[in-house]
């Protein structure tokens, strides 16, 4: 194994893996965000929202990520859209990882017993009131860990980027083993940088799920 | 620049090979991975500690990395110690081994939750610890698994389109052939998407009998 | 309206699932302070009925009149909202499973809504969940969980919630077939504590002894009919029917 090599690379390695996590989590942001609209319109009384929240999610999750990142990226300024490779990274991804919260979220929000909310309008809460007071606060306790994988997956996702050339972690890695002819090294490096993300990220998110148990 | 879908037929048959190519991939790293997900749940379970070990450090290693880096180190890293695989061949062991580990996880807690009277029922009629596995204990828990088996077949499908990065003609690649002929990336890249969610479609209703008549043999 | 106007009235109640029956034109009247109880086998729509009275099951056709105001009235969607929501601030509700909210404490269930829809302070709310629970006898247990209570006690704080709205009218939907036998009583003797102060109550249950004790009339539905109704001394007593002497003949058996 050829340590010098690695200990004259590792800073650049360093530098890529910050871009990962801003990717991983401006990703995660829009994801949550897609997410949550996608579950108000899947859970909507109005079918059109119903329907569009469906089609969303299955064509979001029918197709390849690479294939939408690829459409966002290189088919957008066709239609008008004009993204920097950065820029299309996050919103496709998002975009895709929104598709899959959409379910998670939904998944929640469905298992909740009916029992609760027919308390609240029974009570007299509105349905939004009933909504956010009651059965969101339940049904968030619940997503924790679903949306945990979500978020597994999708910093993993992150490396599809290296595809339209965002230096990231696996772009780099990808580089330096193409320069260096040393596919085992570069390997290490970013394996070990993105298993250090993803551990840290699965303990917070552990611990943000004991944290929200009630009692 | 606009949109102009009628330079479509003029390469639909580059695409038509490329899915044919996805499917093919699809089916060989399919069975791999099913096969390997076997084969690696009983060394996670049953190796002795010298195997089992290092195997598990292999095992969270692939799941704690991206598969387009793991695609990557195989490629290349089979070039270099000098073996010389044609893409095809190094995208299906990628994609194959990467699903084996997510399998080998499911059928590890298949294989725990049979139960352990059925190992001990199969000792006491005589067979070895190796036979009691592989002819009670192993189908039993592969028919428990066989649907998130193939939810995980169904994202092999859609990460099937990473291994054009290393060059293999499938159909991603196929339409960015097509694209580096016509400068339209949006409409093939369109077409390909098409394509990937017709073939995931067919899986899907595949899977749903496959569940449906698993379900009635229960 | 004349001037003897009945608080609680329910003209020519229908619900119909698809082509399934389930309530076929019911009509009811409750006086002020007056305590009815439901009875009835299974799927008689008993449980339909008392659902249908704050619109939770919507009925098919038919009124629902509570002190002078139509609670189903046909209204565009926003403004029916916002009226059945002011109607079921007046009509509290218990149910078979209690539906606590598992996230809030006693306390919390108890005053979510007063703060929330009447605009009270903390320190009001406060006031008005520590009478509440007192009045159930779950004042020590104020700031508990529902998982930290008994079946029981849950449904006693579950009354609190719906009191501290201060209803004109209570509907209990099998309050107590939920609970293990020796926590019946409990809930039962809130049940009469409540009778006693002459709130309107109107109570679907399988309980025919604490029908007949607390009740002022019984009716006795089967197949979506009223098929008899009077005070609970004739019903239970001297039934005029034979479905009605055949339900509760075989009630007695099971029951002992």
């Amino acid at each position: 194994m050829d340590t010098d090599l690695m200990l004259r690379v590792y800073p650049f390695f360093l530098q890529a893996a910050g871009t990962t996590i801003l990717l991983s989590v401006l990703t995660a942001l829009l994801g949550l965000a897609c997410g949550t609209l996608g579950a108000a319109a899947r859970l909507s009384r109005f079918a059109l929202a119903r329907f569009l929240g469906a089609a969303y999610v299955s064509f979001f999750r029918g197709t390849p990520a690479l294939i939408q990142l690829f459409i966002l990226y290189f088919g957008g300024p066709q239609i008008g859209i004009q993204l920097d490779a950065f820029e299309a990274g996050v919103i496709g991804l998002g975009i895709n990882a929104g598709a899959y919260m959409t379910e998670t979220i939904r998944g929640a929000i469905i298992s909740i017993d009916k029992g609760q909310r027919e308390a609240a309008r029974t009570l007299g809460l509105s349905r939004w009131q009933a909504m956010y007071k009651i059965i969101l606060p339940q049904a968030a306790r619940l997503m924790v860990r679903p949306l945990g994988v979500n978020l597994n997956m999708l910093i993993k996702a992150t490396a599809l980027v290296a595809a339209i050339s965002v230096v990231e972690l696996t772009y780099t890695a990808q580089r330096y083993i193409g320069s260096t002819y040393k596919p085992f090294e570069m390997f290490l490096l970013a394996g070990i940088l993105y298993m250090i993300i993803i551990y840290a990220t699965g303990r917070a998110v552990a611990w943000l799920d004991r944290k929200v148990q009630i009692v | 620049m606009g949109l102009d879908f009628s330079v479509i037929p003029g390469y639909i048959d580059i695409v038509l090979l490329g899915c044919l190519w996805t499917i093919a991939i699809t089916v060989a790293a399919a069975l791999l991975s099913f096969f390997g997900g076997i084969f690696f749940a009983v060394i996670a379970l049953y190796a002795p500690a010298i195997i089992r070990l290092p195997f598990r450090l292999f095992e969270w290693v692939f799941m704690g990395t991206p598969l387009l880096l793991q695609l990557f180190l195989i490629y290349f890293g089979l070039v270099q110690i000098g073996v010389d695989l044609p893409a095809f061949v190094a995208g299906v062991i990628g994609l194959g081994l990467h699903f084996a580990v997510y399998n080998s996880e499911l059928i590890q807690t298949a294989i725990l939750s049979v139960d352990k009277g059925q190992m001990e029922a199969a000792r006491t009629v005589g067979l070895s610890r190796g036979q009691a596995l592989r002819k009670v204990v192993v189908p039993q828990a592969v028919r428990a698994v066989i649907p998130p088996i193939g939810n995980n077949m169904i994202a092999l499908l859609k990460d099937s389109a990473l291994v054009s990065v290393i060059g293999v003609s499938e159909l991603t690649l196929s339409a960015q052939r097509a694209i580096g002929a016509t400068y339209r990336p949006f409409e093939f890249y369109i077409l390909a998407a098409a394509f990937y969610y017709v073939i995931n479609l067919c899986m899907e209703w595949v899977q749903r009998r496959i569940e449906r008549r698993i379900a009635l043999s229960r | 309206m004349t001037d003897r106007t009945t608080y609680v009235q329910i003209r020519h109640a229908q619900k119909a699932f698809g082509t399934l029956e389930v309530l076929k034109d019911i009509s009811l009247n409750v006086e002020r302070g007056q305590i009815v109880a439901i009875i009835g086998p299974s799927g008689s729509g008993k449980s339909t009925l008392l659902r249908a009275i704050n619109d939770l099951d919507p009925l098919t056709s038919g009124e629902i009149w509570l002190d002078g105001v139509q609670v189903n009235k046909s209204l565009p969607f926003r403004q029916y909202e916002k009226h059945i929501n002011e109607m079921r601030q007046q009509i509290g509700m218990v149910f078979q499973h209690f539906n606590l909210f598992p996230h809030m404490t006693a306390r919390g269930n108890v005053t979510m809504a007063p703060k929330m829809l009447k605009g009270l302070s903390d320190k009001e709310a406060d006031a008005l969940a520590e009478e509440q629970l007192d009045k159930v006898g779950m004042l020590e247990r104020i700031d508990y969980y529902p998982s930290q209570l008994s079946g029981g006690q849950k449904q006693r704080v579950a009354i609190a919630r719906a009191l501290a709205m201060k209803p004109k009218l209570m509907l209990f939907d099998e309050a107590t077939s939920a609970l293990d036998p020796e926590l019946v009583d409990e809930v039962n003797q809130v049940m009469k504590k409540l009778a006693e102060e002459h709130m309107t109550m109107i109570i679907v249950t399988h309980e025919m002894d604490f029908a007949a004790a607390v009740c002022d009339r019984v009716l006795f539905m089967d197949q979506g009919v009223v098929v008899e109704e009077g005070p609970p001394s004739v019903v239970f007593k001297n039934p005029e029917k034979e479905r009605t002497r055949a339900f509760l003949r075989k009630h007695l058996e099971t029951a002992s």
